[in-house]
């Protein structure tokens, strides 16, 4: 982490800011401490914030950036877009909103890449997209990368963010948390690794399906992970929640998630995970049984 | 009847509950506690039973019938432990060949701080992981409310049917209502668009069977139960498990 920006008063007015920079877009001031820093400052720190740490939510193509090893991403079924099949009202404008919103066709971002030269199938869930909801679209893109995967005999990695199945395809949305777990359950029995990162936020269907089933479950420092919502709860139970209630902390101190990593050093740490659960890594562990066993 | 309409019957005081259903269709229910990690939850009932003398593992949501019956299994909403019960009990159905058979019935997983704290979201992930892997047959029953993932983590299933009077959705019309239209009082036009009836269920294909709810129901699941659960168990593992596959890979 970089702890310059706890100590350092703002150079120029620029920094200083005020709302009118950031109303240009040329500054934006953190959710957790308040602080405000150029943009271009944040994106060098790869979007977290340099004085308190926060992880800004970022969307897919930033995540491949910052993990994937340069030009090696290639997206998979990229032009799979949804229909309002339910003729739920105002969805399609939703998904027009959505589409501008992120830029993206869908609210996942499917492909292949290189993590330091580790071949891998990779997702990425996109927070800008109706908030990573899960409809059938993205359960199907997901499905079929587990395929992919299987067939192609490659790892994959999954970064989550979600609130959720979404409702506007009702119960189809649900089906989707099925389909997805078969698919892994598969990929799984051909002994081939998974990895979840889980990021701000991982909630709902998405915490109840994919995200909960990786071999290694990584979370990123301070990120809400839970099934159901906050404020559900303490209408349930009529109580206000614990301070840190269902943050990536909350869920380590509970044993529901293998390692906390900060963003900056997520491709190093995924890197080796797949180093250690590579093809060449299996080979060599049988041939040493073998060895042992003469 | 409308939508919501529907969901009031599925939800309406003296609606049989799993536990009748277990005793109308099966004989001798012996049940089996615990979760061997945590606790017993009494949401969620289950063990070993005969169908027509054919061992059978029945495991059933149980909002309870009066007002202290409800009040202990915490009106049929499930905590973590519920859920890894009824995943141990299938685990023991595949080692010795059982079918598994699941009447699903709440209003969702319990939204407790012990529940999060617990794993909710973990529990009901590796049943669905588990369920869709799972070498022996389940045939899951939607009774009442299905409400969302706590009810799915029971459905993953090679035929799932439904009471003409129960519903199934991702969201309960009023969450629904609340949260897209911040509007408690449009819960009707959620139920409506949610599509969350029975018979909306067959018509997207999420179930196979719609049963009639008259005196002859519990004689008619008993019935399609004989005949169905034989020829499941025909089928060599690898086949059943390809066809579940199937079933939830055309949604």
């Amino acid at each position: 982490m970089n702890l310059m920006g706890l100590f350092r008063s703002p150079q120029n007015e620029l920094e200083k800011g005020g709302k009118e920079a950031e109303e240009q877009g040329i500054l934006n001031s953190c959710p957790r401490c308040g602080v405000r820093m150029p943009i271009t400052d944040l994106q060098e720190n790869l979007n977290v914030c340099s004085a308190c740490g926060y992880h800004f939510r970022i969307g897919p193509r930033e995540r491949v950036f910052f993990v994937c090893d340069e030009g090696s991403f290639e997206e998979l079924e990229g032009d799979l877009m949804s229909h309002d099949l339910l003729d739920f009202p105002g969805y399609d404008q939703k998904l027009r909103n959505a589409k501008l919103a992120s830029r993206e066709k869908e609210g996942v971002l499917c492909g292949t890449a290189r993590i330091e030269g580790e071949p891998c199938a990779l997702f990425c869930m996109d927070p800008n997209f109706m908030m990573g909801s899960m409809g059938t679209v993205v359960g199907e893109k997901i499905t079929r990368l587990f395929e992919y995967a299987a067939e192609n005999r490659l790892p994959v990695v999954g970064f989550t963010v979600s609130g959720g199945a979404r409702m506007q395809e009702g119960i189809l949305s649900l089906m989707q948390m099925a389909k997805t777990s078969a698919a892994l359950k598969r990929h799984s029995d051909a002994g081939l690794f998974y990895l979840t990162v889980l990021t701000d936020p991982t909630t709902g269907g998405v915490t109840a399906s994919f995200a909960m089933d990786g071999d290694v479950i990584m979370a990123e420092p301070g990120a809400t992970i839970g099934f159901a919502g906050a404020r559900v709860i303490e209408q349930t139970i009529r109580k206000k929640l614990p301070q840190g209630f269902q943050t990536a902390e909350f869920l380590l101190e509970h044993g529901f998630v293998d390692l906390i990593v900060p963003r900056s050093e997520q491709r190093q740490a995924i890197a080796y995970l797949l180093r250690l659960h590579g093809p060449g890594a299996n080979q060599q562990a049988a041939g040493d049984r073998e060895e042992a066993s003469l | 009847m409308n939508a919501y309409e529907k969901v009031m019957l599925a939800r309406a005081k003296g609606r049989p509950t799993g536990l009748s259903y277990i005793h109308e269709i099966f004989s001798g229910f012996l049940e089996l506690h615990g979760d061997r990690r945590f606790g017993d939850d009494p949401a969620i009932v289950g063990g070993l039973a005969e169908l027509d003398g054919m061992p059978v593992t029945v495991i059933a949501m149980e909002k309870g019938v009066d007002m202290k019956e409800k009040v202990r299994r915490n009106f049929g909403s499930p905590n973590p432990e519920g859920y890894r019960k009824a995943l141990r009990l299938m685990k023991q159905a595949e080692k010795f060949r059982r079918p598994v058979v699941c009447f699903v019935d709440t209003s969702g997983a319990y939204c407790g701080l012990g529940a999060e704290e617990r794993g909710q979201g973990q529990a009901i992930a590796e049943n669905l992981m588990e369920m869709a892997g799972l070498g022996t047959p389940i045939v899951s029953i939607l009774i009442g409310e299905g409400g969302s993932g706590g009810a799915l983590a029971l459905a993953v299933a090679d035929q799932v049917w439904i009471l003409e009077n129960a519903v199934y959705s991702v969201i309960s019309p009023e969450g629904c209502a609340s949260i897209l239209w911040k509007d408690p009082k449009r819960v009707k036009d959620a139920a409506d668009c949610l599509r969350l009836t029975a018979q909306d269920m067959e018509e997207l294909g999420v179930v196979e069977r719609v049963l009639p709810e008259d005196e002859g129901c519990c004689g008619a699941i008993k019935e399609g139960l004989i005949e169905l659960l034989p020829k499941l168990l025909a089928l060599p593992p690898q086949d059943l498990l390809d066809r579940r596959y199937k079933r939830f890979r055309a949604f």
